[in-house]
């Protein structure tokens, strides 16, 4: 999923503090799972705005509402009714959602209310961590499954470094070695032979370094 | 004025033991201040964080939790699970101004009748010394 995590609420209060109507809104994918902007959290921040709004005698008019996805213009146009009695939009969803309504309703100012983390997965109840980097050019099959790019600090194609010690990171005890993950794993599967192959250096054109990227399904595409 | 301060307090009471112990107190004919309004939940591990800043929020001047002992808890571990999410709760109150002391957990077993009674009237006269949610004079009227 992608992860995010609520802004500070004293930088939410200076964007919407020029308006009087705001329409809040959340989405119900990955922002709801790791608790940053489903209904929920939609719920919560409003009752905050509110609060402190009303303590500096100022009676907000919030409009929530939650959206399937945010990043699907299907699902945006659901908004069209809500959106022309307002003064300007809070999303909660991740930047992609935040940029589709941006796109979608030209004349209202948008703000994000999230700040968007990394691509994760649930460590246990309420931890995540990164586990991708959308290099664009997978390799945990060539890595016994653990991602070298997004799980060891330095990236290397070829671990571990010097610094690797007692299955611990050198940035921080708290940090797993990917690159003992790795040969742990191999090992475990039997497949050392796998470590012996130097992987080539990493062409990253597939990753972001050839600028945005574009998928397009010739078959799907209108 | 704040004389004549009358706080509004939210007590959100599990069923199996908070509430049991209000109506001991009751059956035991033990007065408690009749600011304290309760509301029953299912376990105090159902109370969310919203449910606690909507009472903020609509003008109550003191919230608190009560659930079962520590340990005796009977869905295993809701009075944890309730006492962390006060924590929580009491930390975004702060950020938009509102003293995190407003609002406590508090536990209890169904027989202590006694102590519920002597709880509510704890947590009423703290609330009255610390005056009206601040809030109070700038929310709009409920529905
Ligand atoms: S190798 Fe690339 S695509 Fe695969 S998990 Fe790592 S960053 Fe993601
Ligand atoms: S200690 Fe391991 S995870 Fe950390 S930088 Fe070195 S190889 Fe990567």
């Amino acid at each position: 999923m992608i992860t995010a995590e609520r802004k500070p609420l004293e930088e939410i209060i200076e964007y919407i503090r020029p308006f009087q109507k705001i329409l809040l809104i959340g989405c119900n994918e990955c922002v709801t799972v790791c608790s940053a902007g489903g209904r929920k959290e939609v719920g919560v921040l409003s009752s905050l705005l509110q609060m402190s709004f009303l303590k500096q005698g100022k009676n907000l008019q919030i409009r929530e509402h939650t959206l399937e996805r945010q990043c699907d213009p299907e699902y945006v146009e659901e908004l069209v009714s809500m959106v022309d009695g307002v003064d300007a939009i809070l999303s909660m969803a991740c930047g992609c959602g935040v940029q589709e309504i941006c796109r979608r309703f030209k004349n209202k100012p948008v703000f994000p209310a999230v700040n968007t983390k990394f691509m994760g997965a649930s460590e246990r109840q309420g931890v995540w961590a990164e586990r991708c980097q959308g290099c664009g050019n997978c390799l945990l099959g060539v890595t016994g499954g653990i991602c070298p790019i997004a799980r060891c600090s330095k990236q290397l194609m070829n671990g571990p470094c010097g610094g690797s010690t007692s299955g611990k990171c050198e940035i921080s005890p708290d940090v797993d070695c990917a690159w003992q993950l790795i040969w742990d794993r191999l090992k475990a599967l039997g497949m050392e032979d796998r470590y012996e192959e130097i992987i080539p250096a990493k062409d990253w054109r597939p990753g972001r370094a050839a600028g945005p990227r574009k998928i397009i399904r010739e078959d799907l595409a209108e | 004025m704040m004389e004549d301060f009358e706080p509004v307090i939210i007590a959100f009471c599990c069923h199996y033991c908070a509430y049991t112990a209000a109506d001991m107190a009751g059956s035991q004919r033990r007065c408690y201040p009749a600011n304290v309004r309760i509301i029953r939940v299912p376990c105090s591990g159902k109370v969310d964080v919203i449910h606690i800043l909507k009472a903020f929020e609509n003008g109550a001047d003191g919230v608190y939790v009560a659930g079962c002992l520590e340990g005796d808890c009977h869905f295993k571990n809701g009075n944890i699970r309730a006492a962390r999410r006060v924590a929580y709760a009491r930390k975004l109150m702060e950020s938009v101004g509102i003293e995190g002391e407003r609002l406590e957990m508090v536990n209890l077993s169904a027989g202590m009748g006694d102590r519920f009674a002597e709880i509510a009237g704890r947590i009423t006269e703290k609330i009255r010394k610390m005056g009206p949610n601040p809030i109070r004079n700038t929310i709009r009227p409920v529905a």
